[in-house]
């Protein structure tokens, strides 16, 4: 294609290739301080591209391709290509990652130990992420979290964060000197501003980390807060995960181990810096 | 008509808490259960039995809350529908 850029994330390498050049400006400005991938050779490939030819220069839209592809998915407006690629990307983890037991959950890290966070959309796992980055946790990712079914251990994905709404207001206010992307406006998310994680979590996203709490966060509650029994968060993880049952009896098994030796509570909060206390309150009293 | 069960080598049987979790290695699913069908399972994996003869194994065994035939059918057919049984 045209426009190129290649990424490692974590330990997952990607190449993104563009019909057009805006997007492909965008990704490389703000995952300018991520490595390449590992031997130059890309896990996924994504790809932007017109639809019709003529599209790429009236009213351009970009349709999503790669190596795995969901045929419903809708053009998007060139403006937000930017979301085109992440959206792509992500795409290509959740139906191809065969390595690690995949969560849809935001992970940070401190000590070694991390906390896993998932939840419906909303539930505000990517904010909670980012403002304990504030506060000096390792962000290891707000999107997914990697499980490794031989160890157990849980492998950073840090992307850029993706703060919709209200939470973008929120988090610059608690990061005022990150860099963030462009505003997107109007995406079938609503409005859309991705943060790029700071230096720490990306010096040290191939680093794993041992879980250690599992949360269920849920916004827009009076404070609250119970434990979680096993069976419950086996249902709930496996859910959240998009390949469960792709990786059969190893998914079992690093499922299985996780919710046995993980303690896991459902949180709720009615605003964020609530949310950040009652973490790191529950983090304490491990 | 007798019951066999799937032999211990096909099924991954991890106790949770009241929930217990079954592989099957066979289909590639996951079962969520509760009492009776672990205990039903483990007396049909030491031999086919027929629903009268579970029945008396696991009166013997177990004090159980609903000891009808009914209710033990029912079972045995969630059992026998999810493919971890077999009616033979």
């Amino acid at each position: 294609m045209r426009h190129v850029f290649s990424v490692r994330i974590g330990t997952v390498g990607f190449r993104v290739g563009s019909d057009w050049r805006a997007p492909i400006a965008e990704l490389g400005r703000l995952y300018a301080d991520y490595p390449a991938p590992e031997d130059g050779i890309p896990d996924f490939n994504v790809r932007l591209f017109a639809a019709r030819p003529w599209r790429r220069w009236l009213r351009p839209a970009v349709t999503l391709g790669g190596d795995f592809v969901l045929p419903e998915a809708a053009p998007l407006p060139l403006a937000q290509g930017l979301l085109a690629a992440e959206m792509a990307m992500n795409l290509q983890m959740a139906l191809g990652q065969r390595r690690y037991l995949l969560l849809h959950a935001s992970a940070v890290e401190r000590d070694g130990r991390a906390v896993l966070m998932t939840g419906l959309s909303g539930a505000g796992k990517s904010t909670l992420a980012a403002l304990l980055a504030a506060r000096g946790w390792r962000l290891m990712g707000d999107e997914f979290a990697l499980v490794d079914p031989t160890n157990g251990l849980v492998h950073a994905f840090p992307r850029l964060v993706s703060l919709k709404n209200e939470a973008i207001a929120v988090v610059r206010s608690a990061l005022p000197n990150a860099c963030f992307g462009p505003l997107l406006a109007g995406t079938p998310k609503g409005d859309i501003r991705h943060l790029v994680p700071d230096a720490e979590a990306i010096a040290r996203m191939a680093e794993p980390a041992r879980p250690a709490l599992i949360l269920f966060p849920r916004f827009g509650f009076e404070p609250a807060e119970r434990g979680v029994g096993p069976s419950e968060v086996f249902v709930r993880l496996t859910q959240a995960s998009t390949n469960y049952v792709a990786l059969g009896e190893r998914g079992f098994e690093a499922m299985t181990r996780l919710v046995r030796d993980v303690p896991a509570r459902a949180i709720d909060y009615p605003h964020a810096d609530a949310a950040v206390a009652q973490v790191e309150a529950l983090w304490d009293s491990l | 008509m007798a019951y066999r069960a799937e032999p211990a080598d096909a099924l991954r049987i991890e106790p949770l808490d009241d929930f217990t979790l079954v592989f099957h290695r066979r289909s590639g699913l996951t079962h969520l259960v509760t009492a009776p069908a672990p205990e039903i399972l483990a007396a049909l994996q030491e031999g086919p039995l027929t629903r009268d003869a579970l029945l008396a194994r696991l009166a013997e065994r177990y004090d159980l809350a609903d000891g009808s035939t009914a209710a033990l059918d029912a079972r045995l057919g969630e059992l026998v529908a999810v493919g971890l049984i077999e009616a033979a």
